[in-house]
C-alpha cells in the first residue's frame, strides 16, 4: 500500500508535506505528487489532511 | 545564467521582508513565487495586531484592511464567554492578496527583482555547497546563481529538505486547517474576532469567524492534526455551520481554503547551513496558542534578511555567520514562542468543564496577559480548582 491522493477533492495546501517523515510528498504548481518509492505507508499524511483527499491503497 | 547575492524562494510574507531588507541593504535578490499571483491562494485566517504590523517595521496602508477589529470574543462549550477589547490594541483582518502585493512592490521599489509561477525544484550544489537553484518558469528550466539561497517555502519547505534541514512536522505540532470565506454572516458582531472553544466543537484547537467587512468572513477551524484523524477539519467546520443557521443560514462559501500550521514554536534543528537560511512557517515559526504566523514571520525576515546581508558584506555566508540570525530570533521571538508553547500544552488538556470554568474566572485583561505568555496570575485564579491548578503548574512553571 501507499498514499494516494485524489485530486478532486486536494486543495493544494501541502501540510501533508510538512508532516511526511520520509519527504515523499511533493507539492507542484497545481498538485500534488507521491514519490510510491519513498512511500513507506505511514498514514501521517492521511490522518493530517484536513479535507481527507489521502488515502493509502 | 542570472546571477544574484540572494535569492528567495517563496514570496509570502517571510519572503517578501527577507527580499526587501536585503535590497535595503544594497544586495541584489531576487524572489520566486510558485503560484500565478502573489498573495493567493491563502492558508489563512488574515488577523493581524496593530503591534505585528508597527514591529514589522511596515507603513500602514489601509488598502489592504478587509476590517479593523476591536477586540475579540471567547466562547466556551457550555455558553459563557469572554470579551476583550482594547482600544490600544486594535487590530485588522487582512486582504492579504492585496497586502502582500504591497509588501512585494515595496520590495521590488527597494530594489528586489521577482518573478512569479515560477517553481524552485531543486538547489545548484558546487564542492557539496548551496550556490543557487534551479527553477522552472512557465515551462522553461532556469538556474539562478547566489551567496545565498533563503527558503522562505512555507510549511512544505521544499527548500528546507533539499537543504537537508530537519523540517518534518510531528502530527500532534500540526494544525489541520480548514476554512470558507463566507458572504452573508448575519447575528455576529462585526467588529470583533469570534473564537469558539470546546472538544466536540474544534478539538486541540478553536474555531472562529473573523470578519473582513460589511457581512464577509473567514469562517474556520484549526485543531491539531492527530484529533483530525479521527474526524476531519472540514467535517468539524461543516456541522458548525449547519447548527448555526442564526449566523450562517442565508451564507454561502466565496472562497475554500486549507492548510497546516506548524505550532511548535520553532523547529527544533538548526535552520541554517552554509550558504542557506530558512525563514517563516518553513522554519516553523508560528504563534503556538492561536496559530499565527504573518507578524513573527515578517520580523523574521528583517532579521534574516539583514544578517544576509551582513555576511555577504564581510565575504562569510558560512553557517557560522548566518546562525546569528538563528541566535537574535531566538533570543526574541523564539523566547516567547517557548512561553506560548507552554500554554498550548496546558489548553490541550482542558476538558469542556475547564473551558467553562476559565471562561467564569479569565477576564478580558487577563486572556491579553496570556497572550503575551504572562501565565503566573493563573495559578492564584486556580487555587479553588486543585485540578486547574496542578496542571497549570505542571505545564506553564519554570
Amino acid at each position: 500500500m501507499v498514499a494516494r491522493c485524489n485530486r478532486d477533492l486536494c486543495i493544494h495546501c501541502g501540510g501533508c508535506v510538512g508532516v511526511c517523515p520520509v519527504d515523499a510528498i511533493d507539492l507542484r504548481e497545481y498538485r500534488l505528487e507521491i514519490d510510491p518509492k519513498k512511500c513507506i505507508d505511514c498514514g501521517t499524511c492521511v490522518k493530517f489532511c484536513p479535507v481527507r483527499a489521502l488515502s493509502l491503497k | 545564467m542570472k546571477e544574484y547575492d540572494v535569492v528567495v524562494v517563496g514570496a509570502g510574507p517571510a519572503g517578501i521582508m527577507t527580499a526587501k531588507t536585503c535590497a535595503e541593504n544594497d544586495l541584489s535578490v531576487l524572489m520566486l513565487e510558485k503560484d500565478n499571483a502573489i498573495g493567493e491562494p491563502k492558508r489563512c485566517a488574515e488577523g493581524i495586531s496593530m503591534k505585528g504590523i508597527e514591529k514589522a517595521g511596515i507603513k500602514f496602508n489601509k488598502r489592504y484592511v478587509a476590517a479593523e477589529i476591536k477586540g475579540a470574543i471567547l466562547y466556551a462549550p457550555g455558553g459563557k464567554s469572554v470579551e476583550y477589547s482594547d482600544p490600544k490594541s486594535l487590530g485588522y483582518v487582512l486582504e492579504r492578496k492585496v497586502f502582500e502585493k504591497h509588501l512585494a512592490k515595496d520590495a521590488i521599489k527597494a530594489g528586489a527583482d521577482c518573478m512569479v509561477r515560477t517553481t524552485a525544484t531543486d538547489l545548484i550544489m558546487e564542492n557539496s555547497r548551496i550556490a543557487g537553484v534551479k527553477a522552472n518558469f512557465l515551462g522553461d528550466e532556469i538556474e539562478i546563481r547566489s551567496k545565498i539561497v533563503v527558503g522562505a517555502d512555507g510549511v512544505e519547505t521544499k527548500m528546507g529538505r533539499l537543504a537537508g534541514l530537519r523540517t518534518t512536522i510531528p502530527l500532534k505540532d500540526q494544525i489541520s486547517g480548514y476554512q470558507y470565506e463566507m458572504a452573508n454572516v448575519k447575528n455576529l458582531d462585526m467588529d470583533l474576532l469570534h473564537l469558539w472553544f470546546g472538544n466536540e466543537i474544534a478539538p486541540k484547537g478553536y474555531m472562529w469567524v473573523f470578519p473582513k467587512g460589511d457581512d464577509l468572513a473567514n469562517v474556520g477551524i484549526g485543531i491539531i492534526a492527530t484529533e483530525n484523524a479521527k474526524r476531519s477539519a472540514r467535517e468539524y467546520l461543516e456541522k458548525f455551520i449547519a447548527d448555526r443557521p442564526q449566523y450562517f443560514g442565508d451564507a454561502s462559501p466565496v472562497e475554500v481554503n486549507a492548510g497546516g500550521v506548524p505550532v511548535s514554536g520553532f523547529m527544533n534543528d538548526p535552520f541554517v547551513k552554509d550558504n542557506f537560511m530558512l525563514v517563516g512557517d518553513s522554519a516553523h515559526m508560528v504563534n503556538p496558542i492561536h496559530g499565527g504566523g504573518m507578524s513573527t514571520n515578517m520580523y523574521a525576515g528583517k532579521i534574516c534578511g539583514r544578517v544576509a546581508a551582513e555576511a555577504i558584506k564581510s565575504g562569510d555566508t558560512s553557517a557560522k555567520k548566518l546562525s546569528e540570525y538563528e541566535r537574535e530570533w531566538k533570543e526574541t521571538d523564539g523566547v516567547k514562542m517557548q512561553k506560548l508553547l507552554k500554554i498550548r500544552m496546558f489548553a490541550e488538556q482542558l476538558s469542556d468543564k475547564d473551558f467553562d470554568y476559565l471562561a467564569g474566572v479569565l477576564s478580558g485583561a487577563d486572556l491579553d496577559e496570556l497572550t503575551k505568555g504572562r501565565t503566573k496570575f493563573m495559578l492564584k485564579l486556580f487555587l479553588k480548582n486543585p485540578k486547574l491548578l496542578l496542571l497549570a503548574r505542571k505545564y506553564m512553571s519554570a
